[in-house]
């Protein structure tokens, strides 16, 4: 499979020949292509090894984990895989997310980047993945996100406490003046079984971190592990139970003043009118200053508290530009529709749809139209961003999901050089995607250089962060399949269209960049799903409509796994085979797929009569490299339908902490679930009309099903694990209504049809 | 009047926040602060006070982030201004400490509640309240306690597991 379009061969393969080669296995430690931002920054009698790890003398083992911590329990599984390999116990060593450095890029981030199903290992996508890979590094992106941290750091992270514990092995054998091959490690100390003689980890570090690295780096087997594969107590619990200051928003500092934003509620309009006396004279307010960035146009309101700053805000009497794009939903809808009837680019072509649908007679074809909304990520924690520009050096403070687009281009933004600005990533009220943008960090750096050098922190409101996100694009699909005489598919043709969120992010972060290629994420969930039908083709069309567009949890996978697997739900009914059985037969070349399938189905008891009233419905998608079944059981009520119990079966290749991975499947399909059942942002004369959690409102704890989660490790490949759990959510969901009330959905939020209790 | 372009020299004004002097318990600790007794207590315990605790999170009483006790009961103290404020107040900071946490943190502690940890002090404060009223609270007395705290990670599992945990914690006298 893997047809792909030709414009994206042509780029990828040039870019692919243009930077030959591929990441070696410890690539840090022979080639050490950035340097060690730890270096610069030690405490007194601190020694550090490699970016990942710093030891004091005193035996204080620091381990940075240079992935956003946005609930997902990064810090603690990157902490894990290096204290595994340095032999030292989580509760010995403390966590940092260290600085914005090119040290930290994230290949994985970009591997799967390329127009190929991560199943495909032809020597093709072998090579475009490598070539990714290494574009990755060449752009050095410290990012979190796409699912990749624990892909990205597996055996870079590893490496690195490996490579601390063998040297510190060397000090140690030369100071005890034994044979290095006679001494072990444990706990933080290196040991000599046979005399009793021990020194700490400490006792060594210095003179340790002097001599040359090992050629030759041992990592453990995965037997072996003591930490690794077994739920840990994450790093960040105490902190999160006791209310400490760990997050964006709590950042204080001497002299700090307060502020917050408002922006245009027409995206890239500017104000033709603006009266901010009545505002700038309230009490508390110190000023108020004008911000244009490539996000927007808007002002800055800049006060002694955040109070003060909010009431000023709504005291700003702005008229704004008339909208580049439709004013209203139905405007918008309807160029997303008109953009379905072009040519797009085919990313799935296998067979000849065209022939096959030629003859069909018409019985036996499925035909749908399917639709999702705009959505935001209503983070819990809204945008906000603390910053101070003082003897041309610019600190900023800020949850931030890519520190090193943070530091680049808020450098650009107050005019220095990018060795001039600081980013202390903090934890995250959670990110979803929204915190790879940088407008929050942006609106905060230029809004620093009107304080003469005070510190400012600046918080959206939440109507503010509402109203200006990148949003989860809309999406419009047509779908149709021609079923044999045996009910099965013979022929299916898909073609979606929605706004590009790689085009949008480039306008907003790289403006002189023009995105190449067609847009993987349009169809992301659509086309590079594991079932062969002989004729298959989808079709990814960008349409042209501006709302600022970006990474929403599982991106295109959250639009496409509803419609493929609504999709599939309908042929199984049309063709009159189980769902399930469905599934099975069409997905028998990935037994990893049919292993999935069928341990979410004895888990939910598939196929066994239900009380009247009660319902289940299934989904499966493969994304970011785990394969995910899900199964929803739903009951008509007085009051409306309730999610009463979810099924989740996710292979995860290798599960680094089932801990944390079933509370992220779980997570996820919450996620998706609250957006199915009632999310979305709309339009009306250019603006958003949503504002809050009163009219963008989430599942609640009243609401919230049962789970129950088998995590399973059959595939050869690690895949993600934050994201994968939200794309079947929907369509189980939707799937589960039709098997209830037989009416079935294909517009999104589901509350447009169906009440819920 | 200002027209398509942005004005340069905006006026600038430097006006001091025409607060009055009030006296506030929080955390059984004395504060004297100058507010304006609109401000939100939420704003007063973040801006002034320096209790961070308490999260912002809507603004209007949606989301219940910002919860904390006014005399043992819960408010949600961004939709409570703080001249309106008579009784002590307890935020997060003041349930429990590191080395003794209540039983609902300990509890939230053992079963690993947090994921951003961002609504959680306001969970967390919504359940002590639950559990000082209600000893051993039904499914139904969750529902009703908790409903009005979101956690967009989707702890809600956790948090009703906890909730019995704590349960059992505080029964035993921990």
């Amino acid at each position: 499979m893997a047809s792909v379009g030709k414009i994206a061969r042509r780029t990828f393969l040039i870019g692919t020949a243009a930077i030959a080669g591929g990441v070696a296995v410890g690539y840090y430690y022979y080639r050490k292509p950035f340097p060690n931002p730890l270096e610069g920054d030690l405490a007194a009698d601190e020694a550090t090894f490699n970016p990942y790890v710093k030891i004091g003398a005193d035996n204080t083992i620091t381990i940075v984990a240079p992935r956003a911590e946005m609930g997902q329990g990064i810090s603690t599984t990157l902490a894990a895989m290096v204290a595994e390999e340095l032999d030292v116990g989580l509760d010995q060593i403390k966590v940092e997310h260290g600085p914005a450095s090119y040290a930290y890029f994230n290949a994985a981030m970009l591997e799967e980047g390329g127009p190929f199903a991560f199943f495909d290992e032809s020597m093709t996508a072998e090579i475009v993945r490598a070539g990714m890979g290494v574009v990755g590094k060449f752009l050095a992106l410290q990012g979190t996100g796409g699912s990749t941290s624990t892909v990205d750091g597996f055996g870079k992270m590893r490496q690195a406490g490996a490579v601390a514990r063998q040297m510190l092995i060397a000090a140690a054998a030369q100071k005890l003046g034994i044979a290095a091959a006679e001494l072990e490690t444990a706990n933080g100390r290196v040991l000599h079984k046979a005399s009793g003689k021990s020194l700490t980890y400490g006792a060594v570090a210095a003179t340790a971190a002097t001599m040359a690295p090992p050629a030759e780096i041992r990592l453990k087997d995965k037997a072996d592990w003591k930490l690794l594969g077994k739920p840990q107590k994450r790093i960040d619990m105490l902190a999160k139970v006791t209310g400490a200051p760990i997050f964006g928003i709590d950042v204080t500092l001497p002299q700090m003043l307060y502020g917050t934003v408002k922006m245009s509620p027409r995206f890239w309009a500017k104000p033709v009118k603006a009266d901010v006396s009545n505002a700038e004279k309230m009490p508390g307010v110190i000023k108020i200053v004008p911000i244009d960035t490539n996000y927007g146009h808007g002002f800055g309101i800049i006060a002694e508290n955040t109070w003060a700053a909010f009431k000023a805000a709504e005291a700003i009497d702005a008229e704004w530009a008339d909208p580049e794009y439709p004013p209203d939903s139905a405007g918008i809808s309807e160029v997303l529709k008109q953009a379905l009837g072009t040519k797009g680019s085919v990313m799935r072509d296998d067979g000849d749809v065209d022939t096959a649908f030629a003859d069909a007679p018409r019985e036996r074809i499925v035909e749908a139209d399917y639709e999702v909304p705009y959505l935001a990520h209503a983070t819990m924690e809204p945008m906000n961003a603390t910053a101070r520009l003082k003897d041309g050096a610019l600190d900023i403070w800020c949850g931030n999901q890519a520190p090193t687009l943070v530091r680049q281009l808020c450098a650009n933004a107050v005019g220095i050089e990018q060795d001039k600005v600081s980013v202390h990533t903090t934890f995250m009220g959670g990110g979803f995607g929204r915190r790879i943008e940088v407008d929050f960090a942006l609106c905060a750096a230029l809004m620093a250089k009107e304080t003469a050098g005070r510190p400012i922190k600046v918080i959206w409101t939440r109507e503010e962060d509402m109203r200006h996100d990148a949003y989860r694009p809309a999406s419009v699909g047509k779908f149709q399949a021609r079923l044999g005489d045996d009910g099965m598919p013979v022929a299916i043709g898909m073609a979606i269209a929605s706004p590009s969120p790689i085009a949008s992010t480039l306008r907003r972060l790289f403006p002189s960049i023009s995105p190449l290629g067609p847009d993987k994420s349009i169809v992301d969930g659509a086309y590079d799903q594991p079932y062969t039908i002989p004729n298959y083709r989808v079709s990814g069309i960008a349409a042209p409509a501006s709302i600022p567009v970006g990474f929403w949890r599982s991106v295109g996978c959250s639009i496409n796994g509803f419609f493929h697997e609504g999709f599939m739900d309908e042929i199984a009914v049309a063709g009159k085979t189980d769902p399930v059985e469905l599934r099975k037969m069409l997905m028998a070349a990935y037994p990893a797929a049919v292993k999935v399938v069928e341990k979410v189905a004895e888990m939910a008891k598939w196929g066994e009569a239900l009380p009247a009233g009660e319902a289940k419905g299934m989904a499966f998608t493969l994304s970011f490299g785990s394969w995910v079944g899900e199964i929803v059981q739903v009951a008509d009520t007085p009051s409306g339908i309730r999610i009463e119990k979810m099924w989740i079966a996710a292979d995860v290749g290798t599960a680094l902490d089932p801990g944390i991975i079933e509370a992220q499947l779980i997570s996820a399909a919450i996620y998706g679930l609250s957006a199915a059942m009632g999310q979305e942002i709309t339009f009306a004369d250019g603006m958003v009309e949503q504002s809050n959690f009163h009219d963008y409102d989430a599942m609640r704890i009243s609401q919230c099903p049962a789970f129950e989660v088998a995590i399973l490790e059959n595939f050869h490949k690690m895949g993600g694990v934050g994201e994968v759990g939200t794309p079947p959510a929907a369509p189980a969901l939707a799937n589960a209504i039709f098997a209830l009330t037989g009416k079935r959905i294909r517009t999104l939020p589901l509350s447009k049809e169906v009440t819920f209790a | 009047m200002y027209k398509g372009e942005w004005p340069t020299g905006l006026p600038r004004l430097w006006t001091t926040t025409k607060g009055i002097p009030m006296h506030l318990t929080v955390d059984g600790r004395a504060f004297d602060v100058n507010a304006d007794p609109e401000m939100p207590l939420l704003w007063a315990l973040r801006d002034l006070m320096g209790k961070t605790g308490p999260k912002f999170g809507c603004g209007i009483a949606a989301c219940g982030a910002c919860t904390v006790h006014v005399d043992g009961q819960p408010v949600r103290s961004c939709s409570l201004q703080v001249g309106e404020v008579t009784g002590a107040v307890t935020t997060i900071e003041g349930i429990g400490t590191e080395g003794r946490l209540h039983p609902v943190q300990q509890a939230w502690l053992e079963e690993q509640v947090a994921q951003c940890g961002y609504c959680q002090a306001g969970q967390i404060m919504s359940a002590v309240a639950l559990l000082d009223q209600v000893a051993d609270p039904t499914d139904a007395d969750i529902d009703d306690a908790m409903g009005g705290n979101l956690c967009r990670c989707g702890t809600y599992p956790k948090i009703r597991a906890a909730i019995r945990r704590a349960v059992v914690l505080k029964t035993a006298g921990i």
